[in-house]
């Protein structure tokens, strides 16, 4: 598994660098460091002396992919492919435009993003996988046709929508938590429980209806029906056998998500003023900064990855007959 | 003769008209063949899914006449200048229908149906004094000679609207039902209780109850919209109702046009990666994997942020107002493609290897049939299935995508009509006190009745052609 394991990391390297190569050219392919010089400094009156010394402070004054000035390894280093993609390899992510060092961003904006993801992915996946499972006890009788219409009624609301709807409600109507807004420590718990409502809520029907067909598969099998011939309760049946086998095409969704939790939510982050990772995306956008952005893009592959590989592990946690090899 | 206007084809109209021509080459095509037509008339016995597409042509028809571009002429006292003049005002076909919601502009908020404004303003009495008051609207209820006639001349406005749609329902009902007389002949009153028990083989009962819905909301909008502003108006003064109602063809582009782009290379790739295998599918697949590893948001926003500087820095191309809209509307369906492209090139490329093992392509690969033929003839058409499954399922995300999308400030351009945009300006209104709803309903509304409908129309969609879901 170890063997496994390292050739499919070796696998993410290439990968990578088509992720670097593909946000880098799609950057510069229409616009040249000039032209986004010329955004940041104002569209009007630039000198070229302005547009030299913002290049050389940011790090835009060298050559694209090939720097034919210098010598030996430096015509490749020298470069601003290099110096702004191949150093993301050992997470060294540079300065942003505004001189702050993206690095220690992150890492001080992961945690705000985390107290609001991992709550609202543990939560969502229990009540998601326990309604499910409630509505397959129930199949067939109105309990069961009513929960797939609300599901998909609930799933065709944008989630904008429960955003807005939910902060309407709580905060200003009834005055249960705040607006929006972020503190450190325990007191975060009256700023995170809006937005933690909102994400399972904005995901329940799709959630719901993806388990549901999920254990009606299995459910359909004939060990299933052994274990109900055998004379065993249907709450046995489901939990024990159902939900057990319907693991592997839960895990496939679900793992994968898992590392991208760091990542944050850019509606969620925005809507209710979390400092986390996806208001720093958000707010770089705003302020097109290739830097911040060039980063996350780099990091949410990394993670992306990083959720494959362990959705490949997983599988041999949950099913004995997988074997990685 | 000098036509009284002037066609404009924009880039994205010109693409719907495509996808219209591809959508009726289908129609005729799977009309011809049965193992077509046999999944096509599963979904025709759906009731569900029936009424959802009555809805949903509902929103096609409005769309497509939104996508009738044209400049009006002119009239005037011509100085020399040869020829006639044409306003630089691009026009649609929708505009000219709805032309008094298009044209009642107040000044600013006003709540739906209502009579004054919402903000108090400063009047100048006679006297030279300055008090303030809520000036009367310009449009709004703009009939009435007293104000007090408001609820007296909805309710008359109402009923009309009422009537004028039951007659025309009614005659509807009435071609259904001498349509199920004939074929097979059967006496009225079995046909009368057969429709009204909804146990006629085409579901016409809820197929007719949601075409009556939509005509009492057309007939609703007809009577009321000259007279009152029925869904209030925006910052601007422009009326809510029209711009949820321009935001159709928005909301129809993204979830289709996407998915039109991107097309060609899903099914190109795919297929060829399914087909050859060997380096074709490491590279295939070492393409899909990058793009799908990037996570879709980021690219999208490192895509339109890209875009963006370099419209910034080509202004002057981009000078007219309704070609920056189109390119930009363009270029987010062309990025969205770019990153939910890989998701149908997976399906193909496993479906393509399934079917490259089947007896038949064994067979014309050994009577010496050549690759591209194999994989025109043979394999495409096989897969189309899958196509079709995917293009209706992603439509409803695409849809909302968009509000997402408009709403981070990497979707449509700011000035376009989207329900994106149009929840994102009301993120402000519902600060204020009292609340300015009206925006968020309208946009809510559209868009909730199109990704619904949608939604249940591809679920029957996906039932009938999902080889797994047959039983």
């Amino acid at each position: 598994m170890i063997a496994y394991i390292i050739r499919r990391i070796m696998y993410a390297i290439p990968i990578l660098i088509g992720v670097n190569l593909l946000t880098f050219v799609l950057f510069f392919l229409v616009n040249t460091p000039n032209d986004m010089a010329r955004f940041h400094l104002g569209m009007k009156r630039v000198t070229p002396q302005a547009i030299a010394e913002w290049k050389a402070e940011h790090g835009y004054d060298e050559p694209l992919f090939y720097n034919s000035a210098a010598s030996g390894v430096g015509t490749l280093t020298h470069t601003i492919f290099f110096q702004r993609s191949v150093k993301l390899f050992v997470f060294d992510f540079g300065q942003s435009d505004d001189g702050r060092d993206i690095g220690y961003d992150i890492s001080q904006r992961m945690w705000p993003s985390l107290s609001i993801q991992l709550p609202t992915f543990v939560v969502g996946l229990v009540v998601y996988i326990s309604m499910a499972l409630m509505m397959v006890f129930f199949r067939g009788t109105y309990l069961d046709t009513g929960g797939v219409v609300l599901a998909v009624v609930m799933m065709s609301i944008s989630m904008l929508f429960y955003v807005i709807g939910g902060q309407y409600l709580f905060s200003k109507v009834l005055r249960l938590v705040p607006i929006s807004g972020y503190d450190t420590g325990l007191s975060a718990i009256k700023f995170v429980i809006l937005p933690i409502t909102v994400g399972v809520i904005s995901g329940v029907g799709s959630g719901v209806r993806l388990y549901r067909t999920f254990f009606l598969e299995e459910s359909g099998k004939d060990y299933v029906r052994t274990a109900r011939a055998k004379g065993l309760s249907e709450i046995r049946v489901l939990f024990s056998h159902v939900l057990k086998n319907a693991m592997i095409p839960i895990l496939t969704g679900v793992v994968v998500v898992i590392p991208s939790l760091f990542i944050g939510s850019l509606i969620l982050e925005s809507f209710f003023g979390i400092p986390g990772l996806g208001s720093y995306t958000i707010d770089a956008i705003r302020s097109q900064d290739f830097g911040i952005v060039h980063a996350m893009v780099f990091l949410g592959s990394v993670l992306y990855i990083v959720g494959l590989i362990l959705t490949d592990i997983s599988y041999t946690l949950v099913d004995p007959r997988v074997r990685l090899r | 003769m000098v036509m009284p206007f002037k066609p404009v084809i924009l880039w994205t109209d010109a693409l719907i008209y495509l996808l219209l021509a591809v959508s009726i080459a289908y129609g005729i095509y799977a009309a011809r063949h049965e193992h077509l037509r046999a999944p096509w008339r599963q979904v025709r016995r759906n009731p569900l899914a029936m009424a959802a597409l009555i809805v949903l042509a509902a929103y096609i028809l409005t769309g497509l006449a939104d996508s009738i571009h044209f400049r009006m002429r002119l009239n005037g006292p011509q100085t020399g200048v040869q020829g006639p003049i044409y306003s630089p005002q691009v026009l649609s076909a929708l505009d000219l229908l709805c032309a008094p919601l298009r044209t009642h502009v107040e000044q600013t908020y006003s709540a739906p149906f209502a009579l004054y404004a919402f903000t108090p303003q400063m009047v100048r009495l006679p006297d030279g004094s300055h008090v303030l008051e809520y000036p009367r609207l310009r449009y709004g209820g703009a009939g009435l000679k007293v104000p007090g006639d408001r609820a007296r001349d909805i309710t008359v406005r109402c009923l009309r609207a009422g009537a004028e749609s039951l007659l025309l329902w009614a005659a509807i009902v009435g071609a259904v039902v001498a349509w199920c007389v004939r074929q097979p002949p059967e006496s009225l009153r079995s046909a009368l209780t057969r429709l009204a028990r909804g146990e006629t083989d085409t579901p016409w009962r809820a197929m007719l109850a949601s075409l009556g819905a939509v005509i009492l909301f057309i007939a609703a909008v007809a009577n009321l919209g000259g007279a009152y502003h029925i869904l209030g108006t925006d910052q601007v003064g422009q009326d809510v109702l029209f711009e949820a109602i321009k935001s159709i063809r928005t909301g129809l582009l993204i979830g289709t046009l996407t998915t039109l782009v991107m097309l060609p290379f899903a099914l190109a790739m795919g297929v060829m990666a399914g087909y050859f295998g060997g380096w074709v599918d490491d590279l295939v697949q070492y393409i899909y994997t990058t793009l799908s590893s990037i996570p879709s948001v980021l690219l999208i926003v490192a895509g339109v942020l890209s875009l963006d500087l370099y419209m910034a820095n080509h202004a002057a191309a981009y000078d007219n107002i309704a070609q920056r809209q189109d390119v930009r509307l363009l270029s987010l369906c062309v990025i969205l493609g770019v990153t939910s492209w890989t998701g149908l090139c997976r399906l193909l490329r496993g479906e393509t290897m399934k079917l490259r093992n089947m007896d038949y392509i064994q067979a014309a690969v050994a009577l010496g049939v050549r690759s591209r033929r194999i994989m025109t003839r043979h394999i495409i058409p096989n897969v189309m299935h899958i196509v079709l499954i995917y293009v209706v399922l992603n439509f409803s995300g695409l849809v909302l995508a968009e509000a997402v999308l408009s709403y981070v400030g990497v979707g449509v351009d700011p000035s376009m009509n989207s329900w994106g945009n149009m929840i994102n300006g009301a993120r402000l209104e519902m600060a204020r006190d009292p609340v300015v709803w009206w925006s968020l309903a309208a946009a809510f509304l559209f868009m909730f009745t199109l990704v619904l409908a949608a939604n249940l129309f591809a679920d029957a969609v996906r039932d009938a052609f999902d080889p797994r879901m047959r039983k």
